[in-house]
């Protein structure tokens, strides 16, 4: 037809722009700009605000692993944990953490499967983060099972007791999902890492550092020999984490789903933690990312505002299934005319932690993130980063709700009493903030933050075709097939 | 022509730098189709499409990876059925291990899949690689250190059935290739 023709020949210029997508590396970086960047933070002497950050970090990890020789060397009764409230704090920081590294694997693994470009400056850091929130969170079970010398109990090898562990037991369960979880975290990054170890490699003026990081990128040469097997391991682990991120945490939350505690024996726990933990991850991420890009300004190319704003809105709704999934609780224990459900839901919203907790929970995870419905505040990165801050309380006091409070009135009302952490409880938990921060600090320091690799190969000009007809733009949508024949 | 290594020691390849992933894709079907075989393109990153221009199949690291999974989901079958039916059968809760209980063994099942798919994975791809190793002659030439910023290269090796010293030389300028190199083993 003619008019379409028409259309198409002189589009509108307002349209243009709506319909080219914005690039993912802005001011026309080339490849040798990213190689050298990345590169010249982890090559460049270290920064004062570096080692002053460690000042406080680094007290922080040692206080956690002070506080943790006392618990092994006294006993778990150091802990605040008492009869009715047996899982209390270290159980809540244990979910928590967990919750944290599911941001990492989302964003390399199922934004990976999805084709989503913008993952390629966020991953690297997003993954790294995954691996330290998991190892915070390994300490807490371990720790938890009282006498840690008997935690290989926990493994099903022959021994001369005959002791097998119940495989059917969702503690089990776990053990398998969080270790299995932490070991191909650490492989998908450590692939993701090899081609960019081997560009410091290649960088290297010193002889201890072409050393070390010879030997940490394995010889890696970038010929396409290679790069099409590496190719296909990096889609097999993507494909590989996708199920396992989703599994990890409806594992979880199994350990409660399974049990027959009012408030815990919910169908709706799995997609309900899982949701949760993206949400808290993502906000964990901004928290890190903001910071970093308000420190090396030029990281601003490569974490753009549109990247942050996608985060954003990933926040936005994960939140709003968290809310749903709040609601629906609240609506199923009213529906499900169970008198000990509705009793434990009554106790979370009216009893004792009805306000520090559950109300907090509900204002953090549930009305903060509508902020970011509002263009300005996702673009306003002091907003986004304050914004964040929300999620990130709220997610620890949703599991505080689920632990404490519901285990502080079970079925046995003489048996009902209230938690208070010790200070034991309280040094372990800030410590690991310590010493979660401590190993990213290390990781900026000493490692590649972002994957100049992929980076570099999202770049127009990474394209086979760059520059022939019909291909000008790499990104730009192509036009449905047929459209210039009608 | 530069010589990179020792020029005593035989001649492992001649290889010639490109300024972008275009032309090295185009210099790639050139050679693929000038009839070389021992030979392989260097980029700082993996180019769409270029197991086609080297006239190569998809890798098939994905079907070696289906045996390591299958592995573990056979390991976590015996590991779990073997004591738990026969040698230290566990009743919890009054309930039996038979067909109806199964599904409480899945979680480890999928949990050992896919662990033993992702080690199959990562050192299966080391592995197919030739990973890791020490050394490579095509270090010896100081300019491919660029292939992990932002250059590519061409390299064709000397045990290739067609390779000859001036022919490939020739072929390679040929079609475009830059600051040559002759590049010894060491």
């Amino acid at each position: 037809m003619a008019e379409t023709t028409a259309v198409l020949d002189a589009p509108d210029p307002k349209m243009e722009a709506e319909v080219v997508r914005k690039p993912l590396v802005l001011n026309q970086r080339t490849m040798g700009w990213i190689g050298n960047y990345i590169s010249s933070i982890v090559e460049a002497k270290t920064p004062l605000w570096w080692y002053i950050a460690m000042a406080v970090t680094v007290p922080m990890m040692l206080m956690c692993f002070g506080c943790l020789a006392y618990l092994i060397s006294t006993g778990v009764g150091v802990w605040g944990n008492n009869h009715p409230v047996a899982w209390a704090w270290d159980i809540t920081n244990f979910v928590f953490w967990i919750g944290i590294g599911h941001a990492g694997t989302l964003i390399s693994a199922i934004l990976f499967l999805t084709r989503q470009k913008w993952r390629t400056s966020i991953n690297r850091a997003a993954e790294a983060m995954t691996l330290f929130a998991v190892v915070c969170a390994g300490i807490y079970p371990a720790l938890h099972v009282g006498r840690v010398w008997m935690a290989w109990f926990l493994a099903p090898v022959p021994n001369n007791m005959a002791i097998w562990p119940n495989f059917r037991s969702p503690l089990l369960w776990d053990v398998f999902a969080v270790s299995t979880y932490f070991t191909v975290s650490v492989l998908f990054w450590y692939t993701g890492l090899i081609p960019d170890l081997a560009t410091i490699r290649d960088r290297c003026t010193t002889k201890i550092r072409k050393f070390v990081y010879g030997i940490l990128a394995l010889g890696w040469r970038g010929g396409n020999r290679q790069w099409r097997h590496y190719e296909m391991a990096y889609l097999v682990l993507a494909g590989l984490s996708t199920p396992l991120v989703l599994s990890v945490h409806s594992v979880v939350s199994f350990d409660f789903a399974t049990s027959v505690i009012p408030g815990w024996h919910t169908t709706i726990f799995p997609p309900y933690f899982v949701a949760g933990a993206i949400f808290g991850g993502f906000a964990m991420v901004l928290t890190l990312m903001i910071p970093a890009a308000a420190i090396w300004p030029s990281l601003r190319d490569l974490i753009t505002p549109g990247h942050v704003d996608k985060m954003c809105k990933i926040i936005l709704l994960t939140g709003s299934i968290v809310g749903y999934a709040y609601l629906m609780e609240l609506f199923i224990a009213w529906y499900g005319a169970n008198p000990y459900e509705r009793a434990a839901f009554w106790y979370r919203a009216t009893g004792h932690g009805a306000w520090p907790f559950y109300w907090a929970m509900m204002f953090c995870n549930v009305i903060a993130p509508q902020f970011f419905w509002f263009k300005y505040f996702r673009y306003n990165w002091i907003w986004v980063w304050i914004i964040c801050q929300f999620p990130n309380a709220g997610m620890w006091y949703e599991r505080f709700v689920i632990i404490g409070t519901t285990l502080q009135h079970d079925f046995l009302p003489s048996s009902w009493q209230l938690f208070h952490p010790t200070w034991v409880d309280i040094c372990t938990f800030v410590g690991t903030f310590g010493l979660f921060l401590t190993l990213f600090l290390l990781f900026i320091r000493f490692l590649p933050m972002i994957c100049m690799f992929e980076v570099k190969a999202v770049l127009p000009e990474a394209d086979p075709h760059y520059g022939e007809p019909g291909h000008e733009y790499d990104d730009r949508p192509e036009l449905p097939s047929g459209a210039e024949e009608d | 022509m530069e010589i990179a290594g020792n020029p005593e020691a035989p001649v492992f390849a001649i290889a010639a730098e490109f300024d972008s992933a275009r032309d090295l894709y185009h210099a790639a079907e050139k050679v693929r189709d000038a009839g070389y075989k021992r030979w392989d393109v260097y980029s700082p990153f993996p180019i769409h499409g270029m197991d086609h221009a080297m006239g190569m199949k998809r890798s098939y690291l994905a079907q070696i990876v289906f045996i390591g999974g299958l592995t573990g989901f056979l390991t976590a079958v015996s590991l779990e059925f073997i004591p738990s039916s026969f040698l230290y059968p566990l009743v919890v809760a009054g309930k039996p291990v038979n067909l109806m209980t199964v599904p409480a063994f899945f979680p480890i099942m999928f949990e050992l899949t896919i662990l033993c798919s992702a080690f199959t994975a990562v050192f299966g791809m080391l592995i197919l690689n030739g990973l890791p190793r020490w050394n490579h002659p095509l270090f010896n030439w100081e300019r491919f250190k660029k292939v992990t910023d932002d250059k590519f290269y061409v390299a064709i090796e000397a045990r290739d059935p067609i390779f000859s010293d001036r022919e490939t030389r020739e072929f390679l300028e040929s079609i475009g290739g830059k600051n040559l190199a002759i590049v010894h083993e060491d």
